[in-house]
């Protein structure tokens, strides 16, 4: 009847699980009570969780990705701790089954929960704004790609209190991910997380392309695309290749372990280094998936601080697209030591080499971006200076790894830690927080506290250098990844180093939280409310409409001269919202709840198939198709804004503007 | 919205269109089995020859199912397609190519 699932599956003997579970339910239970004291379960329900609108999904996104940065940083805080007590005799206080589901769950959240949610986040509030369109090409794939995510990474929380989760790593090598060595539900919950969220983001990538390449608006060619927008373009496409491998990898490990096949097991002719190949074909473009959006984000960014156009537009359009090709073809520098030959090693080694080129390129567009500008030193600014100078410095530990013979030395080392740290916080994680302050009052209307931002920053990265110099050091030294304890007094030091970056960090993603509330609790002040929909003399259009934009963006769709829109409309006094045009009905998509169902059933057949419990999974299945049929069934999906009401709207956006330019 | 989605710019296929690949894709797949149970072939050349019926199944697909030509309105999903090929072709032979050379550097097979 359940399976695999009996109560000894509850860790109710583990003592920080039971605080981390009395924690979350007192967390939860003051939510669901704030919410039901306020009355404001309807609210909630109509205009968020069932909303198409791509700006409430993409607010939702980033609110799951922070959520998921706050469940990733426990465990590594947990793991810095661990390893700056267990030394010598002293055991430390994580035993190593619980310590190897800590390590798994941190890079398996931080990669596709808080990385991936944030970055779709982003997309979503950007992208259709940016290209002048009044929504995604479909919007209800939007929020299914949204549920899809979301209940992946609610069933990663809920192995946290029901079974256990992967001990195998964030990529789930076999052979220890397979039955043999992984009985447990651990990888089970793994598989079936990260089959799930494949699903949601590869819709987001197909629904992005077909935005960007059908709807921009009238006059935008492909080169007069932003460059955040040419960067996301290019982040689907990588999509589009590369999740369909994850999802073959994560079938064919999952047919081994449900079904008793042979692909990656050790005897029955498996393979287990054609499972690295296949993961790593996926693993390499994700890196790119990633971080292009943050370069967009950059180049938005230091041409609007600096007050002139991009330094080298083409270069920064064809640097990204030679990115997103030649990320196609570096994926072995993963497993130089798997034993290919040197024909094999030499040629990824070198596309590695050569895939800095471009990236460089951006380096320097950017830094000629600034030369001779007016720099206004604001706090999204830090930000992106900081990403300059660390990004460096992690794209050149880059280049030492991408050569086979010194990778010998350093694979599974600390030092790679050190390294994918380096780039993915200095240049993913600083890009998006830098994307949030940059676009949070075009989402709400008012900007985020600029003191509390310049702490954060201050913070993060000052703890960002504590925390991994120390790694590289101690991978030089010969200290393994993944390790639970350790009796070599030379690294002791530099781990309590490394222990002390963690805790700065910890104060930058506390100094986060107060910017959020301050900028909340003052909202209203003048200096913070954004009337005119452009607070940053920015140039692209989506600063254009007001803050935050009316649910169908633009009552008119804007014409697109020249690069820049927004900031060539400006300079030659033309009206981007042509107020008080000849304004028509807008065409509108209706909210649903399919999305939600779809995402409810898929987590009820993840959990059953997780546990064995196979009548379940079948009604979560069926549910899925079920809802799937009626949602295509339903003809009553879309009404039409009448023209009073867009008047209204318009005309109060009009006032705002005025008024905000008498007050200048 | 589907008024802005509606205009992939192509036609739909007739019943006559349908069947002529739908009659193809059940021979190609019954020739792919056929090949296997009789036994006709050596072990690598079934593998070979099941492989080839394989690309062409796909082939007939793409033409009478997703209904791709060379006209200028398909400008799109023949680039999308040429790209998805390129990149396929680069995956597949990338990781025969390691997956070969691991086999004779490791003596594996």
């Amino acid at each position: 009847m359940f399976g695999k699932l009996t109560l000894s599956a509850i860790p109710y003997d583990v003592p920080i699980l039971v605080g981390t579970f009395i924690g979350a339910a007192i967390a939860g239970l003051a939510v669901v009570g704030l919410i039901t004291y306020y009355g404001k379960w309807g609210y909630l329900w109509r205009e968020w969780l069932t909303s198409v609108d791509h700006k409430r999904i993409g607010v939702m996104y980033i609110v799951v990705a922070l959520v998921a940065l706050f469940r990733g940083f426990a465990d590594a805080i947990m793991m810095r701790s661990q390893l700056a007590l267990a030394y010598a005799g002293n055991p430390g206080y994580l035993p190593p089954h619980h310590y190897d589901q800590i390590f798994s769950a941190h890079g398996t959240i931080m990669i596709f929960f808080m990385a991936m949610a944030f970055m779709q986040g982003l997309m979503n509030i950007v992208v259709p704004l940016q290209i002048g369109a009044r929504d995604v090409a479909f919007p209800f794939v939007n929020t299914l790609s949204f549920w899809m995510t979301t209940i992946s990474f609610l069933l990663v929380n809920v192995s946290l209190f029901i079974g256990e989760f992967s001990q195998c790593g964030w990529l789930a090598y076999p052979p220890l991910s397979e039955q043999q060595f992984s009985p447990g539900v651990g990888v089970d919950y793994y598989i079936w997380a990260v089959q799930l969220s494949g699903v949601g983001t590869l819709l987001t990538g197909v629904n992005f392309f077909a935005t960007i390449v059908k709807m921009r608006a009238p006059g935008m060619t492909y080169m007069r695309m932003p460059v955040f927008t040419w960067t996301i373009f290019c982040t689907t496409v990588l999509i589009m290749v590369a999740f369909p491998i994850l999802t073959v990898a994560m079938g064919l490990l999952g047919l081994d372990r449900y079904l008793g096949m042979h692909f990656f097991t050790n005897d029955g002719g498996g393979n287990q280094m054609l499972y690295l190949s296949v993961i790593w074909g996926w693993g390499h473009p994700e890196v790119y998936i990633l971080v292009l959006p943050a370069f967009g984000a950059f180049s938005e960014i230091t041409q609007t601080f600096s007050r002139k156009p991009l330094f080298g537009y083409k270069t920064m359009v064809y640097a990204t697209a030679s990115i997103m090709v030649l990320s196609l073809v570096v994926w072995v520098h993963h497993f130089f030591t798997m034993g290919a030959g040197p024909n094999v090693n030499a040629f990824f080694g070198i596309m590695t080499m050569i895939i800095a080129v471009p990236t460089g390129v951006k380096i320097f567009n950017w830094l000629f971006t600034m030369y001779k500008g007016r720099i206004e030193f604001h706090a999204t600014m830090y930000w992106v200076i900081g990403f300059m100078i660390t990004f460096s410095i992690g794209g050149m530990t880059g280049v030492m790894l991408a050569i086979p013979a010194s990778d010998f030395v350093l694979h599974n080392s600390l030092f790679v830690i050190a390294h994918f740290h380096n780039v993915i916080i200095g240049g993913v994680y600083f890009g998006y927080v830098a994307a949030m302050n940059f676009w949070f009052p075009k989402s709400f209307g008012f900007k985020l506290n600029e003191a509390w931002g310049k702490r954060a920053f201050w913070c993060w990265f000052i703890g960002f250098y504590v925390a991994f110099m120390p790694l590289y050091v101690v991978g030089f030294e010969g200290m393994t990844r993944r390790m639970n304890h350790y009796d070599n007094p030379e690294w002791h030091p530099w781990l309590l180093i490394a222990e002390a970056g963690a805790v700065l960090i910890a104060c930058g993603i506390v100094c986060q939280l107060t910017q959020l509330y301050v900028s909340i609790r003052d909202r209203n002040l003048a200096e913070n409310r954004d009337l005119t929909g452009d607070p940053w003399n920015a140039r692209t259009l989506e600063w254009s409409t007001s803050s935050p934009p009316p649910f169908y963006n633009f009552a008119i769709l804007p014409e697109v001269h020249e690069l820049d829109a927004f900031a060539h409309d400006k300079e030659a006094g033309i009206d981007t919202r042509r107020a008080g045009g000849d304004y028509q009905p807008i065409h509108m998509p209706k909210n649903t709840a399919c999305g939600f169902l779809i995402g409810a059933f898929s987590f009820v057949l993840g959990f059953g198939a997780i546990w064995y419990i196979w009548w379940l999974a079948a009604v979560g299945l069926i549910g899925v198709i079920a809802t799937v049929i009626a949602r295509s069934a339903d003809n009553d999906v879309d009404y039409y804004v009448p023209v009073s009401e867009v008047a209204r709207i318009e005309q109060e956006h009009t006032h705002n503007l005025m008024a905000a330019q008498a007050a200048e | 919205m589907a008024d802005h989605i509606s205009s992939s710019g192509e036609g739909h296929g007739s019943v006559g269109s349908y069947l002529t690949g739908f009659v193809l894709a059940v021979i190609l797949t019954v020739a792919a089995f056929g090949l296997v149970m009789s036994h006709a072939m050596s072990p690598s050349a079934t593998g070979g020859a099941i492989a080839l019926l394989a690309v062409v199944q796909i082939v007939v697909h793409l033409i009478y199912f997703l209904h791709m030509n060379g006209s200028s309105e398909q400008r799109w999903n023949v680039m999308a397609f040429t790209f998805t090929v390129l990149s396929v072709l680069v995956l597949v032979a990338g990781t025969m190519f390691i997956m070969h050379d691991t086999a004779i550097n490791m003596m594996s097979r």
